[in-house]
């Protein structure tokens, strides 16, 4: 594979792809003891369905953490600089997601690349908009 | 409605000790399957002084201290109606399994949208390892539905 250097990078060059396996009640469970996030909303159906939700869905900085192996596939992660999303749509039990990341621009002045990122499910339809940062030698 | 009196208000510090059992558990439960998350070895041949938090962990320290329940508390949130708008980063230093880390926060901003019905929430933090040396900087906006 070929080393990453800012000069071998190109607006509109994407990371390869995550692919992660549909969401189970199990790794919303295992997430929410690693993560600290003991939200019921997301373990326990009975505290979801009498909050007004179907079911247990995700949290949100699962999708997240998904798109920081995303990144850190791509890069090492001390070459990480920022990391932003937007939640923007909730992900439920069932959903295969999909993470993706394109580069949008490129900072001269830093040495860094701006990345746009993006979990999508297998419905095609947006959970997380985001971008980050790497810098590149 | 939540009370504008709590912006500027700072949450009580969180210290988060970094322990590989629970680097090792986050990475399982995000299906990591990277070495550098797992093992101290390929962490240590790629420059890490040990196990490297992945960028997204630090969230944990207020988690785990109980300094996010208590602001909800503070404010009125229920948790039930909490979702999560935004959250960013910005990275200074790695934190790795040995750190301490002490993450330090304020309540930014209150604001709400649709005349009530979704108020939002913006907190800023910072992130200080045991030397007090600045390893990463989070915003996070949540939203109270109601």
């Amino acid at each position: 594979m070929n080393k990453l250097t800012f000069d071998g990078v190109k607006v509109g060059d994407t990371l390869p792809p995550l692919q992660l396996p549909p969401v189970d009640r199990t790794t919303l469970a295992l997430f929410a003891g690693a993560s600290g996030d003991h939200n019921p909303i997301h373990i326990d159906i009975d505290f979801a369905r009498r909050a007004g939700m179907p079911d247990v869905f995700a949290h949100g900085m699962l999708g997240m953490a998904w798109l920081g192996r995303l990144i850190t596939q791509w890069a090492p992660q001390s070459q990480l600089r920022r990391f932003d999303v937007r939640f923007q749509g909730i992900t439920h039990l069932g959903n295969a997601i999909r993470c993706t990341g394109v580069v949008a621009e490129k900072l001269e002045d830093t040495r860094c690349v701006r990345i746009e990122l993006q979990t999508t499910n297998q419905y095609g339809q947006t959970k997380i908009a985001g971008e980050a940062l790497v810098a590149l030698p | 409605m939540i009370d504008k009196k709590w912006i500027n208000h700072e949450l009580p510090p969180s210290v988060l000790p970094l322990e590989r059992t629970r680097l090792q558990f986050f990475a399982k439960a995000i299906g990591e399957t990277d070495p550098v998350y797992i093992d101290v070895a390929a962490a240590q041949a790629a420059g890490y002084a040990d196990l490297p938090a992945p960028p997204t962990f630090l969230f944990a320290a207020e988690l785990d201290s109980g300094a996010v329940d208590r602001m909800l508390q503070d404010l009125g949130v229920p948790v039930a109606k909490l979702l999560h708008g935004e959250q960013g980063f910005t990275y200074h230093l790695p934190a790795c399994a040995g750190d301490t880390i002490t993450v330090r926060t304020r309540i930014e901003d209150i604001y709400d949208k649709k005349n009530g019905a979704l108020e939002f929430v913006v907190k800023t933090s910072k992130a200080f390892n045991q030397r007090d040396e600045l390893v990463a900087e989070l915003r996070a906006v949540v939203v109270c539905r109601h």
